[in-house]
């Protein structure tokens, strides 16, 4: 092939490489994989490589190129795939000693749609135990260290699926959001990440954290390549009874249209949070809107300030319900400590699950306790109602909302993990988003003085990811 | 809110899970801080809000229903290749008699 590794490629320059047969699908996921596999250790960004996988998805890639048909909308596109979407025959820990040796029987339906469309899955990605984090720190694998700083953590939950792409280890990754963890890494590595509407995308196969709140997104090195991958995956499940209906568009043929005029709030009660290089680094980008003939005005959206209780609250509690399932006696881990029945569930909860994850059990455990579920669970489900009627409210005068995603660039490894309030308080702009279910995502928008990279976060209502996708295209091209 | 040792432990025995001294110590700490900040909902109006427990959206009638047909189930040998403790088709586990 060329001098870079393929995976440095776009999705339409593997494509038309592919159709002028300039290489084979076989020889991208070769070259692929050599490449992830030596620059790995500076990242820890991948935990396996699954080459057999991707060799056999390249062959029947390359069979479709030799009879003369499509290669598909993926075509030979190395993808990495966080370790909470089930890959069958290919290890899925979640990034947990519980699962440290589960092989699922099934595929996840967004991996079967990414296979259909002709990616290759070339590896699974480290992430935080069970997606409860925010820097990757919470891996039972070692933290995974920022391709652009590797003394900085490069976010969480999904921030080996983020590192991989911004260390060009892959084209695109699929990461889990629940509460802002596809954008808030996307932002802390420099890379597109997109959290689609709640019922966008199936989630059939993504081990379950929060119910109502999980959802699998991609994350690309650009707009256009992201809204492929979602494409590729998006649509009705039969096998995901909250997975929507409504027809998936072409996201990538529809990214060229005009900004102009397009009404965009701003929150004021996000901006008050926001620090000194960040605050600055949006003030700008907002400015570059304008300057695209965007309608900027100020919003509120008063709920705010209660959205990180609420959602501490909300998927604690559903976090403590679905890890109910890890009790040894199944699959997974299952504590050598022998005894009774209730001792073997104990003890190997005990030694299977990480600080975090006891944290959040303990938590949800309690506020849905005896005497406890009206005061917190039922109050956080009426106030989570409040929040979603704030964004409601507000779509009814603008197109999209622009905001910062996290407060600060990357921080340094270490630097807040003995502090559960902080990190959960570094949620507070992809939270909101996450509890409305509406699709939200980050676009690089610049670096600080360190070079450290801010993400400027898009949120549009409910199945608009075409004028997100529109906004974030014209955004993308004034930053390049 | 504070939480007391008495309190993390029974917290802790209803969710099934066994914590070290030292863990349980530092739960007091830890969940503490996070239930104090959430104690501030408490001061929320949200007289005739109806709970939201899904996420709702305006929506054209969907078909969430999908026909009853058959699918191949996993089948017992999948099902128990990730078993700690299979034998003869079956999961293993202590005695259940005895809690």
């Amino acid at each position: 092939m060329s001098e870079q590794s393929p995976t440095a490629h776009t999705i339409s320059s593997i494509r038309e490489g592919l159709l002028k047969k300039a290489f084979s699908a076989a020889e991208i996921a070769r070259e692929a994989l050599a490449f992830a596999e030596r620059e790995n250790p500076k990242t820890n960004a991948y935990l396996l490589f699954s080459s057999e996988r991707a060799m056999e998805a390249a062959e029947r890639v390359d069979k479709k190129i030799a009879a003369g048909d499509d290669p598909g909308l993926l075509g030979g596109v190395p993808v990495a795939v966080k370790d909470v979407i089930l890959t069958k025959g290919v290890r899925s820990s979640c990034g947990s000693r519980m699962l440290e040796h589960y092989i699922p029987p099934y595929d996840a339906t967004a991996i079967e749609r990414i296979e259909a469309a002709g990616g290759l899955i070339i590896g699974k990605t480290n992430c935080d135990e069970f997606a409860m984090g925010s820097s990757n720190e919470n891996s039972a694998f070692g933290p995974v260290r920022n391709p652009v700083a590797l003394d900085r953590v490069p976010g969480g939950s999904s921030g080996g699926s983020a590192a991989a792409v911004a260390q060009k280890t892959a084209v695109a990754a699929l990461g889990s959001d629940t509460g802002g963890s596809i954008r808030q890494p996307a932002s802390f590595c420099g890379v597109v990440g997109v959290t689609p509407t709640y019922g966008r995308v199936s989630r059939y196969g993504l081990v379950a954290f929060a119910s109502s709140l999980d959802h699998i997104g991609p994350f690309a090195r650009n707009v256009r390549d992201a809204a492929t991958v979602l494409e590729a995956m998006a649509g009705r499940d039969p096998l995901d009874s909250t997975s929507a209906e409504a027809p998936v568009p072409n996201y990538a043929g529809h990214l060229d249209g005009d900004v102009r005029g397009m009404r965009l709030g701003v929150p004021v009660e996000y901006m008050k949070h926001a620090t000194g290089e960040t605050a600055a680094l949006i003030d700008r980008s907002i400015e570059g809107l304008r300057g695209l003939g965007c309608d900027v005005r100020e919003i509120s959206l008063p709920a705010t300030d209660y959205a990180i209780a609420t959602y501490y609250i909300i998927c604690t509690a559903e976090a403590s319900s679905n890890l109910a399932r890890y009790d040894g006696a199944r699959y997974g881990f299952r504590s050598a400590a022998s005894g009774t029945l209730s001792d073997m569930y104990r003890n190997t909860r005990g030694e299977g699950f990480g600080a975090e994850v006891k944290r959040r059990i303990m938590l949800g455990t309690y506020v849905l306790s005896h005497g406890y579920y009206d005061a917190y669970y039922l109050k956080a489900q009426k106030v989570r109602a409040l929040i979603t009627r704030d964004f409601t409210n507000a779509f009814r005068s603008v197109d999209a909302i622009v905001a910062p995603v996290s407060p600060f660039p990357a921080f340094r490894i270490g630097e807040k993990v003995n502090d559960p309030m902080a990190m959960y308080l570094s949620d507070i702009y992809t939270i909101t988003g996450s509890l409305a279910g509406i699709p939200c995502m980050s676009v690089p928008c610049g670096a600080t003085s360190e070079g450290l990279p801010v993400g400027l976060q898009i949120l549009c209502n409910h199945f608009h990811e075409e004028k997100m996708f529109r906004l974030a295209h014209a955004f993308e091209s004034t930053t390049n | 809110m504070k939480l007391t040792e008495t309190e993390v432990r029974y917290v802790a025995n209803l969710a099934n899970l066994n914590l070290t001294e030292e863990e349980v110590a530092r739960m007091v700490h830890d969940l503490g801080s996070v239930l104090e900040h959430m104690d501030r909902l408490a001061g929320v109006d949200t007289n005739g809000v109806e709970p939201m427990s899904q996420v709702l959206y305006e929506t054209e009638e969907t078909a969430t229903l999908r026909p009853d047909a058959e699918r191949a189930p996993l089948g017992n040998e999948l099902a128990l290749a990730n078993a700690p403790m299979p034998g003869n088709g079956y999961f293993k586990v202590p005695k259940v008699i005895e809690r």
